[in-house]
């Protein structure tokens, strides 16, 4: 299309861009449609009464309920969450680096297209989703959420990881296998020692993600706090949800300041 | 050691690790840690070969091929993503309303208190500071949460979906915005400010040329965060791919599920492919 219209980069002030112009309009079309297309009454949405509704819904959250035995109940909610993105994001480490190997080609050239295929659908497919299926598969619990996010987190972890060790200098290694030790010994001498400062923090960036993710994949019956605040909001307890999302977002925040501390720690 | 003395006395080479009692202690303590989390999560991997769970697992996976194709599903199909993609959109749209007057008011880099010390210097910061508070806390529930909250109000449907995408997305964009009008060459800006231009005339001849390019492909590229986004939001029954895929997967059809998944995986494809290229052309 640059060979008719001029690119929008090097167009001066006042100049007339035709691309630029089209693209706007466009993007403006598909918001216009979109909204038709939903057909939302957003009229309705801000009427007196619908106001009244949500005003009266976010009233049923205060107080949140606060009695100790439904506080320990939470807690250990926050834990179960706090485990699940734990163990999930240990075994996916693990996984990660077995799937890492091949897909990194080393292992040749089959094998390499073979996990690479296998990484993509894993990290395709949305946690949720996993999440829904490990349901059936294991039942109700933490059980089902730990196993979804193990899934999708293979996906992600094994491409970083493969990565991390195409890119890291080869030297240390062919200088290991020059002087004949093993292969698996020199990847352990040789290479792991320069990668893994890098599969450490990928780990610690995908537990990050993994806590909030453990959180909200209860929703589908993998425990934790996503499980408890479904179930409360079902039944139409508003404090005892209150009490659920103030936990929920108390994790989140520990989370962020704990590998915020992490992260200045490491890089020192 | 060198290789000369290793040649010279093969049987005096033992292998010995200088580390091997901090790796032990590491170990340990790592599975002493270990344990209650695996406790806690319900760590029982013998529940996925019981009898029953393999039963149900296998006819639902078996259900998979081939996926479902029958006219009336595909119509539903059809239908269901054109709301993903108009949630997204819808979504985005609504964020943008939000983000961009947030933005404007919390970025430091149309700051005229700070051009110099004058009275109402504090006045100014407080403002920034409450702004940068009220996108946090936009941020901080996931999507999926203010999405189910939504449903309650508001009922099933795309509604719920395009109201949570646009607050959280509304507190991440403007976030990103404020940091990006940061970032770039503020002398432009500034140089007008200090002329005596007002907010609005210093963002738009001196700070959005130099930053337009990224805040359109960040934008862009939040779309296409917004198009998993809302398919994920679909299990909580806010319209959309998630909805179809959610009721088909609670029936254990399988052929449905699958058909739903392809499409969902050309769907993110689709987005990717877009997303750059409408990079690219706003470029």
């Amino acid at each position: 299309m640059s060979d008719t219209v001029q690119p929008c980069t090097s167009r001066g002030a006042g100049d007339f861009c035709l691309t630029c112009l089209l693209t706007s309009a466009g993007l403006l079309a598909a918001v216009i449609a979109s909204f038709a297309y939903l057909d939302i009454d957003f009229s309705a949405l801000f009427s007196r009464e619908s106001a009244s509704g949500m005003g009266d819904f976010v009233a049923s959250f205060f107080p949140p309920e606060a009695a100790p035995a439904f506080l320990q109940k939470t807690a250990h909610g926050a834990l179960q969450t706090f485990a699940t993105a734990a163990v999930g994001t240990l075994f996916a480490a693990l996984l990660g680096v077995f799937f890492a190997l091949p897909a990194a080609g080393r292992m040749g050239e089959a094998p390499r297209q073979l996990a690479r295929f296998a990484l993509n659908v894993l990290r395709s497919v949305p946690e949720l989703v996993w999440a829904t299926l490990m349901v059936l598969a294991a039942g109700l619990g933490p059980f089902a959420g730990t196993l979804a996010l193990a899934l999708h987190t293979i996906g992600v972890l094994g491409r970083l990881f493969a990565e991390a060790i195409e890119n890291v200098p080869s030297t240390a290694e062919l200088s290991l296998r020059q002087a004949g030790s093993g292969s698996a010994v020199a990847f352990l001498y040789g290479t792991l020692p320069l990668v893994w400062p890098q599969f450490i923090a990928y780990s610690l960036y995908r537990l990050e993600m993994n806590i909030r993710m453990a959180a909200v994949l209860g929703f589908v019956g993998a425990g934790g706090l996503g499980q408890m605040l479904y179930f409360h909001l079902s039944i139409f307890q508003q404090a005892e949800a209150a009490t659920v999302l103030i936990a929920m977002l108390l994790l989140v925040l520990a989370v962020d300041a704990a590998s915020n501390l992490l992260r200045g720690r490491l890089a020192t | 050691m060198s290789s000369g003395q290793l040649a010279a006395e093969p049987s005096d080479f033992v292998v010995r690790d200088p580390e091997a009692r901090r790796r032990l202690g590491t170990t340990l303590i790592a599975l002493v840690i270990l344990w209650p989390l695996l406790q806690l999560a319900e760590f029982r991997p013998a529940v996925l070969f019981e009898a029953g769970n393999l039963k149900v697992m296998t006819g639902f996976l078996a259900g998979f091929f081939p996926p479902e194709r029958g006219p009336e599903f595909l119509g539903l199909l059809f239908k269901a993503t054109l709301e993903t993609l108009a949630i997204a959109t819808a979504g985005i749209a609504l964020a943008l309303l939000i983000a961009v007057p947030l933005a404007i008011i919390g970025t430091r880099a149309l700051s005229i208190s700070s051009i110099g010390p004058g009275p109402d210097r504090w006045r100014g910061n407080v403002v920034r500071v409450a702004c940068r508070a009220l996108l946090t806390v936009l941020r901080a529930i996931p999507e999926i949460v203010w999405a189910l909250m939504f449903v309650r109000v508001l009922g099933l449907g795309p509604a719920a979906g395009v109201l949570a995408l646009a607050i959280t997305y509304g507190g991440m964009l403007g976030k990103v915005y404020t940091e990006i009008l940061e970032s770039t060459d503020t002398r432009p800006a500034r140089a007008l400010l200090q002329g005596g231009s007002g907010r609005i005339t210093a963002l738009v001849y001196g700070l959005i040329p130099n930053a337009a390019q990224e805040l359109t492909s960040y934008t862009v590229y939040r779309w296409e965060c917004a198009v998993r986004a809302s398919v994920i939001m679909g299990f909580v029954g806010a319209g959309g791919l998630g909805q179809l895929m959610d009721q088909s997967m609670k029936m254990l059809n399988g052929g449905e599920a699958s058909a739903i998944l392809l499409m969902f995986l050309a769907l993110v494809v689709l987005a990717d492919a877009l997303s750059s290229a409408l990079r690219k052309a706003l470029a």
